[in-house]
């Protein structure tokens, strides 16, 4: 299985294919639901987002609180569809990546395709595998949606499909 | 009579939601594990290979076996000749739901509808209640994870549609859903009763075992029939494809009117996570 540590180079991206299984590891950032509205809001004020946005990586997850002494909870995706609307925006700035679970729009894909950025899926419902493959988690931003707050997170071999490649080709 | 102290009973859910959150029943378990087996795809085989490691870890390190630890679902069958004493019984199930919550790292995902400002405890759960023979309470704990709970719908289909009807509602919904309800999913089915009772069916037919069929045999063959057209879809495991779609039907049924056939189709995630007990 191919091992590959964010940032990702656009050669990098280029090489990975629909269907393809990886280890990732690296630096890569919560944002579900609440907090995806609140950072179009931001956007649309044209005020600095929480995190730098050129090559990051979101993760569509909402985890559970850490138990004292670890570094996460329990930490699987959620339905990527329901980013769908605000994923192109993200995208067309610069973001590297999304990481969720579940096919997403057409909208979507085509945003990959213009920004040579990828999809991955998670494997929904392996929370305690993921949760247990972080290594740190830090709040930066919208601290008061709790779990559906921005976490920052350095991950060590999550184990994901190519979901949508840079290509537009779909493992669904 | 018999006196029973709703205590015992806060006592009791608490323990079943702590335990649910972490536990895989062990129907789903070894269905999951006899997937893994079976299936040839390969992306979907490496995603079952990773959800049966996960219940393992999740086991091990006292971890949910997933993040969305779901909004809590009781249903208290009590008996006539029970005397319920002490803190109101619907308190009594919020404060079990709220110390589970709590004391297992569990996240909390109820939120108003309209403000989505978040209750911070994972309050107030669903509660039925049934008064039935006996007295004895029995309680079933569900806590219901809600990319599959999206997934789910109702029909009101027309007597005529019949049987074959049915199905072509439970596989249509199974059809649209695709990958979004993390599949292979466990799918409940009330057929019959009202609007209201149907849908309710339908979530008890999630607290059947995994692999088991309804004791009426037309209705055990609904379940068969519905599932092998299911596996058929070639949706497979977190819609990779493959024939690992479900995991299981299981149907309820009541009386229903003559001029209709209300069908409810509940999904459950592969996650199945269910506790019983009696007191």
């Amino acid at each position: 299985m191919k091992k590959i540590t964010l940032p990702l180079s656009k050669e990098q991206i280029k090489d990975l294919h629909a269907g393809d299984s990886v280890l990732l590891s690296g630096t890569i950032y919560t944002a579900r639901d609440c907090a995806h509205k609140r950072l179009v809001e931001v956007i649309n004020k044209s005020q600095p987002l929480p995190f730098e946005i050129k090559n990051a990586f979101i993760y569509y997850a909402g985890p559970c609180p850490a138990k004292p002494n670890f570094a996460s909870g329990s930490c699987g995706p959620t339905t990527s569809a329901r980013m769908d609307s605000f994923a192109p925006i993200l995208l067309d700035l610069g973001l590297g990546g999304m990481i969720g679970k579940g096919e997403m729009s057409e909208d979507v894909t085509l945003a990959l395709k213009r920004n040579c950025a990828v999809y991955f899926s998670a494997i929904g419902g392996a929370g305690a595998l993921y949760g247990n493959a972080i290594k740190s988690s830090v709040c930066v931003a919208f601290e008061d949606l709790l779990s559906e707050a921005v976490y920052k997170l350095e991950v060590e071999n999550f184990p994901l499909i190519v979901a949508t490649d840079c290509y537009g080709k779909s493992v669904y | 009579m018999r006196i029973i102290d709703t205590k015992e009973i806060e006592e009791k859910i608490y323990n079943m939601a702590l335990h649910a959150g972490v536990n895989l029943t062990p129907s789903c378990k070894k269905a999951l594990q006899e997937a893994e087996i079976s299936e040839n795809n390969a992306a979907a085989k490496f995603a079952l290979k990773t959800l049966n490691q996960n219940a393992e870890i999740a086991k091990e390190m006292q971890m949910p076996v997933c993040q969305d630890t779901g909004m809590s679902v009781v249903i208290l069958e009590i008996g006539q000749n029970v005397f319920l004493q002490g803190k109101p019984l619907k308190t009594a199930v919020n404060d079990a739901v709220k110390r589970a919550y709590a004391d297992g790292y569990f996240r909390k995902s109820v939120c108003d509808p309209i403000t989505r400002v978040n209750t911070t405890d994972n309050t107030p759960p669903v509660i039925h209640t049934e008064i039935v023979e006996g007295d004895n309470v029995k309680i079933t704990y569900l806590p219901k994870g809600f990319g599959s709970e999206n997934m789910s719908r109702l029909y009101m289909l027309k007597p005529a549609q019949g049987v074959n009807g049915i199905i072509d509602a439970i596989v249509e919904t199974v059809k649209i859903a695709g990958s979004r309800p993390c599949p292979p999913v466990y799918v409940g089915v009330g057929i019959g009763g009202s609007f209201d009772t149907c849908a309710f069916l339908a979530k008890k037919a999630l607290t059947r075992d995994v692999g088991t069929f309804n004791e009426r045999e037309d209705i055990a063959e609904i379940e068969k029939l519905a599932l092998k057209r299911i596996n058929d879809l070639n949706v497979g495991c977190q819609g990779f494809h493959g024939n690992t779609t479900a995991i299981g039907v299981s149907c309820e049924w009541a009386y229903t009117h003559i001029a209709g056939l209300p069908v409810a189709i509940n999904i459950q995630c592969h996650c199945v996570r269910c506790e019983k007990e009696i007191i």
